[in-house]
């Protein structure tokens, strides 16, 4: 039992629990030294499988420790504790017991050698993630937060019918690879799908993360999209459908993203975006793309947080994240400046950035088996990345006209949270071997190349210059503020209104049948009344006199027929 | 507030010329850049992305592609900010 317990997973929710009772201005140094001694706990443990125990004859395994599940939960631990730093502030127990149990649980299903386990962490990950959009306390809130609740319990309620398909069908409800094959690989495939935000199943992501706390949102873009990665590629790694629907995933997030105004709901897009890139590398499978999916995964958590990090500064100060509002931040909030620069050319995988070591392995493992239209897709993709992340969500909030905010610069725990996020972003960059040394295959792999350096560098810096072109001649689509719809429009707006017709449909026959059927009963009543009624045809007032002469004739006319019918 | 920017120093990028200067700087380093076209060795991966200032002209083209299919994507999808009534 106690192999149970040495989980960090476990004691970090555990922990969370703690948070119930202490003191609220412990709540912070608590979210940080926390997720470090699970972390001392994580790299102290051994690799391999531990905490079995038997349920209904199911065999459920709680930690396991290899090559894939090592790498995301190291990542994880690290998310947790930067995000522990840049809410030190917060002293919303709610927000704080939520942070941790969420991080734990998205670290346990990592570490989670079976379904059943599996789908424990999956609901809770659902559960205790919804507090972050809650904690908000705004009526906006509250609804986006149902809607994403509803959604993350479907994916978990489809993990779960899959995972009992599959015991039943081959007795085991181990996670290991399972392949789109049978009801269960689809059911559990489709479970990761939604969590992974593939096209279509994607708005929940656009929808909710906006709406979180500033520090929440950066708890919440860590773990549970990159949990779906991990999934994917313990499930369906080298499944040749993913190639397509990464594609898919880097390239249509980018139009949306350049006309949005809300900058976390940018950023929310860009998160999508930058997960085709790993749905590709998954799908690829080869040693060289897995090994670019974690990479990439690792990377992006960092950069991610860092830019929700800065924009999360922004929302506190100033008060709001449009960019139709924001301008010319620099000059109060420089530090925060640097640091979302930092941000964005890690993810738009400028050299010496972190992505710019991560991405180009998937790139290479597409080019190598010869994909050249997802290649060039994927290149695509990255000319985006530029402009959403790497200039709009900096240009618009720290440069540009000045929108006149003179606001203070952001407290010294978020800033000391981004300082480091911001050194990691560029430690990856520069001296990536770490990183690749706890990957889940050797790498043999070098992205300092003179090619590699000067083609990025064309790339990149040609997009920067077409930016600067349609800028001048007035060509860029302008901030305004606006709604864009996306498929969320169809369980938002279309479904409800199909709803409603149908109901008001349904309810105008049935008045119209019922009413109808009142008309034929008033007739038929009426009719009645006419016959029956008093001085109808049935009903003329007699005597009692006339009465016995009648009676006294039947019994005459049957007297007499007896006589003639003798028995 | 407004008293209170008068009263602020001006700073170097808010003079127009400065914009420009960087602007010119940005031309010279992808100029820069297509000149180093000659001096690296390539090795593509499938032929088409080793023709001359491949990824220069692809950055390019692909961010005015983004860009002008984004404002067209707008004319479509674009609503009022409080269209969903929330």
């Amino acid at each position: 039992m106690s192999e149970v317990l040495l989980n960090p997973a476990l004691l970090m929710m555990l922990a969370g629990l703690v948070a119930l009772v202490i003191p609220k201005r412990a709540l912070g140094v608590w979210a940080v030294i926390v997720p470090v001694a699970t972390l001392a706990l994580l790299i102290a443990l051994p690799e391999g499988v531990a905490g079995q125990f038997t349920v209904f004859g199911m065999e459920l395994i709680t930690r396991r420790i290899d090559g894939l599940s090592f790498v995301w939960a190291v990542i994880f631990h690290i998310a947790a504790i930067l995000a522990g730093i840049y809410a030190w502030h917060v002293q919303d127990r709610v927000q704080q017991v939520a942070a941790l149990i969420y991080a734990g649980a998205a670290i346990g299903a990592v570490l989670a050698g079976d379904l059943l386990t599996l789908f424990l962490y999956w609901e809770l990950t659902a559960l205790s993630s919804v507090l972050l959009i809650w904690a908000s306390r705004n009526p906006t809130a509250t609804k986006v937060g149902f809607r994403y609740l509803i959604i993350q319990v479907i994916s978990g309620l489809l993990l779960m019918c899959g995972a009992l398909v599959m015991h039943q069908q081959t007795g085991s409800i181990a996670f290991d690879h399972i392949g789109l094959e049978g009801v269960a690989g689809w059911l559990i495939f489709i479970a990761f799908g939604i969590k992974c935000a593939f096209p279509f199943l994607h708005n929940w992501l656009q929808d909710a993360y906006p709406h979180a706390t500033p520090t929440g949102t950066v708890v919440l873009s860590a773990f549970t999209t990159k949990l779906a990665v991990y999934s994917l590629a313990r499930g369906y790694a080298g499944e040749d459908l993913l190639i397509t629907i990464g594609a898919i995933m880097t390239a249509f997030p980018i139009f949306f993203a350049v006309i949005e105004n809300d900058l976390r709901r940018v950023l929310s897009y860009s998160l999508n975006n930058q997960l085709g890139f790993m749905v590709v590398g998954v799908g690829i499978g080869t040693e060289l793309a897995i090994n670019g999916a974690a990479a990439h995964a690792f990377a992006h958590i960092l950069y991610k947080a860092l830019l929700f990090m800065s924009m999360g500064a922004v929302l506190y100060r100033v008060g709001t994240v449009k960019a139709s509002e924001l301008g010319g931040l620099y000059k109060s909030m420089p530090w925060t400046t640097a640091f979302c620069i930092i941000g964005a050319m890690s993810i738009s995988a400028f050299p010496l950035f972190s992505g710019f070591v991560t991405k180009s392995m998937i790139l290479t493992a597409v080019a190598y088996e010869g994909h050249w239209v997802i290649w060039t897709v994927l290149l695509f993709a990255s000319a985006g990345v530029l402009d959403h992340s790497g200039i709009k969500v900096p240009f618009f909030t720290f440069f540009f006209h000045d929108a006149g905010h003179r606001v203070k610069e952001a407290p010294w725990n978020m800033l000391l949270a981004m300082g480091i996020t911001a050194f990691l972003c560029i430690a990856i960059g520069v001296y990536p071997d770490p990183l690749y040394a706890i990957l889940p295959f050797p790498v043999d792999y070098h992205s300092y190349t003179a090619a590699h350096v000067i083609t990025q560098l064309q790339l990149l810096l040609f997009a920067a210059l077409a930016f600067a072109v349609l800028m001048r001649k007035g060509w860029y689509p302008e901030e305004i503020k606006s709604t864009n719809l996306d498929f969320d429009w169809v369980y938002r707006r279309l479904l409800p209104r199909i709803t409603a017709a149908t109901l008001n449909g349904v309810w105008a026959v049935d008045r119209a049948v019922r009413s109808a059927a009142m008309r034929g009963l008033d007739v038929l009543v009426a009719k009645a009344n006419h016959t029956l009624g008093p001085g109808g045809a049935f009903s003329p007032s007699l005597s009692t006199g006339a009465m016995v002469v009648y009676v006294s004739l039947l019994l005459a006319f049957y007297v007499v027929f007896s006589f003639y019918w003798s028995a | 507030m407004a008293s209170e920017q008068r009263d602020e120093r001006q700073r170097w990028l808010d003079r127009p010329e400065n914009v420009t200067k960087i602007v010119r700087a940005l031309w010279i380093a992808c100029g820069a850049l297509v000149v180093a076209e000659f001096f690296y060795h390539k090795h593509p991966y499938f032929g088409f992305d080793g023709s001359f200032a491949f990824y220069a002209i692809f950055g390019f083209v692909a961010y005015c592609v983004i860009v002008f299919s984004a404002k067209g994507l707008r004319r479509v999808i674009k609503r009022d900010e409080d269209y969903y009534n929330e």
